[in-house]
Order: structure tokens, then sequence, then C-alpha cells
């Protein structure tokens, strides 16, 4: 069996997939079932997000044992992820500066452990927000950046190392400029933090200037967007460009303004790191339609 | 809209929003962000002073009767936080150092609430209030 039907047929008995874009799913469901899937050579990536290593308290009883398993989980999968990208909070925040570099330095040792050697990096709000990037620079690098993979164009944007969660003038001049060399028709993946529309600003689950980006990538045919910070999965269309947020590996928080505050699900003792997990995403159709398929800390 | 801290612009801005958002149907008729002397006087609007901290607004909620014209004088004690309202599609940076006003008009009842949205340490995620206008 393919990866690609085995994904699909975990989705057909109840599995946790979803197809990006959603209206390819059935189609991919169907050519399953009949077995005339055709031959794939695509690839897929994993993306963990939200670690917060460092944090201490009630919603995580067993905060120093989660990404040690998450990394596990990974390490264990059959066919290993061409990549795999954490979308920021690597760490807690801390007004320590040398804590924050311990954090960091810390979180980096632990993933040193996953057997696939190519991770991408970004920053959240929780690392870099306080000291503008300066110590997450020390350890993983610039804060935006591209690369290419298998023909599909990645661009990590920066909307936390501002306070004010903006990209900023000068970011968003150098996502113009890059996007000015590609094919209106090229497969897009942008990674971030933060949503980049008004997801929930009452709970600051938004971009400030996150509207402009959004105006950038929409003359692109095949836009998707990656991201984290709100701990938990989120799937929302702004106009054709589906964004997909991810869950967190230390604590849920609960459905976007279904409560007066954004305070963290208490952890179930019954059932350990409910609501926690990661999630591969496999690029289909040249990295123009994704796959989700949700993975929890885990398996029972 | 920019956040830098005298942006006129942005304050006209934000009077212009609230407007349309009380043409809309929502609570409140003008929120108008200054920072500027203080024109509020015995016979002006009643003054309603607030300070912002790590990680509160001090009162979080804040009493307001429907059509009485007050002025939120907000002191910021330790960082720049933020305070967005996004029923009213306004936002403020609250300064050291510096009073922030904002004008406001309730015309209906119901609560107004408001978030900093400059991140400012562990505890960021608490520090929010509301309005809670009355008839």
């Amino acid at each position: 069996m393919q990866r690609r039907d085995f994904l699909t047929l975990s989705a057909l008995g109840g599995g946790a997939v979803f197809a990006s874009g959603l209206a390819g799913c059935a189609t991919r469901a169907a050519d399953a079932m009949s077995g005339s899937a055709a031959a794939y050579d695509d690839f897929y990536f994993v993306q963990l997000s939200d670690t917060h290593w460092g944090f201490q308290g009630p919603p995580n009883p067993d905060a120093g044992g989660t990404l040690r398993k998450a990394v596990a989980a990974v390490n264990a999968l059959d066919k290993p992820p061409e990549f795999i990208v954490f979308t920021g909070d690597l760490t807690h925040t801390t007004d320590d500066p040398s804590e924050r570099r311990r954090r960091l330095g810390e979180f980096k040792s632990i993933v040193a452990d996953l057997k696939v050697k190519t991770v991408r990096f970004m920053p959240g709000e929780h690392d870099a927000s306080l000291d503008r990037g300066a110590a997450y620079k020390e350890f993983f690098g610039e804060t935006n950046y591209t690369f290419d993979h298998k023909g599909v164009h990645f661009i990590v944007i920066d909307n936390v190392s501002d306070p004010g969660a903006k990209i900023g003038d000068e970011q968003l001049a150098w996502l113009k400029d890059d996007l000015a060399k590609r094919d209106k028709s090229a497969p897009i993946v942008v990674f971030t933090h933060r949503p980049l529309f008004d997801l929930a600003p009452k709970w600051d689950w938004a971009t400030r200037d996150g509207a402009q980006a959004i105006e950038l990538l929409m003359p692109y045919q095949n836009v998707t967007v990656f991201y984290g910070h709100i701990h938990q999965e989120h799937h929302q269309m702004t106009g054709h460009i589906a964004h997909h947020s991810a869950k967190s590996l230390i604590f849920a928080l609960p459905a976007p303004n279904s409560q007066p505050a954004r305070t963290p699900l208490p952890w179930d003792p019954a059932q350990p790191y409910k609501g926690l997990g990661w999630r591969e995403i496999e690029a289909e159709k040249k990295g123009t339609s994704f796959d989700l398929h949700e993975f929890p800390v885990v398996r029972a | 809209m920019k956040s830098t801290p005298l942006d006129r612009r942005g304050a006209l801005r934000a009077g212009f929003a609230a407007t349309a958002a009380a043409a809309a149907g929502l609570v409140v008729l003008r929120a108008a962000p200054a920072f500027a002397q203080s024109t509020a006087s015995s016979a002006g609007p009643r003054v309603i002073k607030m300070t912002a901290h790590r990680f509160a607004y001090e009162p979080a909620e804040v009493p307001l009767k429907v059509g009485e014209k007050v002025v939120v004088e907000i002191n910021s004690l330790d960082f720049v936080h933020g305070m967005n309202i996004p029923d009213l599609k306004t936002r403020l940076d609250l300064v050291p150092g510096r009073i922030t006003k904002l004008e406001l008009q309730p015309m209906q009842p119901g609560d107004i609430e408001f978030v900093c949205d400059n991140f400012c340490g562990d505890g960021h995620e608490t520090m929010h209030g509301k309005f809670v206008v009355s008839a």
C-alpha cells in the first residue's frame, strides 16, 4: 500500500485526516476505494508546534516529558518525513535573558534526538517578543527565510519578534520581492506562528498587519498557510488560501471566543495529553494540495 | 492601523471606525484616543483613571452608563502595553510616563472588551478587561 492510500484509508476509518482546500478530499477517498490511485512520488513533512519548553503548571504535569515523547513518536514513524518544522513557541517566555537561553539550549538539545536532521524552526512570541528575537537568533538563526523542496516554495514569516505582533514594513517588502520571483501558479507554503488573519482579536489571536501579507499572497493560486499559537487544530479559508493551525505539545486552549478568557484547558488525568499532538502534512499534486493527518503525543 | 504612540492619523481613523461601528448598531458612538492635554473639566466628561501593568488593567471592569461621555485616562506603569478594542476597531499603545486618553460615549448597554496586544511576558494572556455599559 502506498503511503497516500494508507492516509486516505485512515480517514475513511475515522482517523483525523483533513484535506487542505476540502474540494479534493472526496476525490482522493474515491480513488483509494476503487484502487485507482496513480503512482505517487510526492512527499510529506511533520509539523510540531508550541512546545513551550520551560513551562510548569497544572495544565501539564508532564511538561518535562511531553516534548521527548513527541520526538520519540516522530522517530517511530515507519517512513521518516522529509523534514520537520516547528511553528514557534519553542520555549515558554521568561524575563531572565540567561534563563531564556538555557531553555532554548535545552529545547535544541532535545530535538537533536530527532532522526530526521532537516528541521526548520521559527520563533513564537514566547521565544522572541521580549528581546526582539535576539536570543532565538543565537540558537536558530534568522527568523524569516525561504527554502524550496521538491518544487514547493516555503516562506517562513516572522510575526512575533515585534511585540506588537507585526510583520513590519521591511519584512513585507522582503515578502513582496520574494513573491515577485514566483509564477502565479507556483505551489507556495507559508509557515508562521500567529494566524495571519483576524481569528480572534479579543484573544490577541491575530497579526496586526497580517492582512497586508494575505494581500500579497492573494494573486498566487496555490498558497497554504500552516501556523501555531492557538494550541488547537483550526482550519479557515481567506479567499482561496487555506490556513491550518496545529495542536500544541504543552496544553490545549479553548476554541476561539468560546469563553471569556483564553485560559488553558485543564489536564484530564483520565485522558493524559488530551488535545495535544502533532501532524503529518502530505503534499500532493506537486504541492498544490495537502492531506493533514493528526497524531496524539502518545498512541493508545 | 499604525501603532505608533503619537499617531494623530490613527486617532482620526479610530474615531471614524467607531462612528462606523455605531452606524452598524454596535455599542459605542465615539472613541477617540487622544494624547494631547486633557480637555476634561468639572463641566466636561467624567474622567475615569485606569492603570495598566503586567499583567492586568486596574480596574479590569469599568462601569459606564448609556449616553454618558467619559474620558478614560490610562497610565501604564511598566511596559508599552497595548489596548486593543476590537469592537471599536481601535487600539492604543500605552506608553509609560504618558497618560493615554480614550473618549467614549456608549449608546447601547453591553460589554466592550479590551485586551493587551503587545506581548508583555508570562501572564500576557491574562491581561484583558471590559467596559460594562448599563442602561
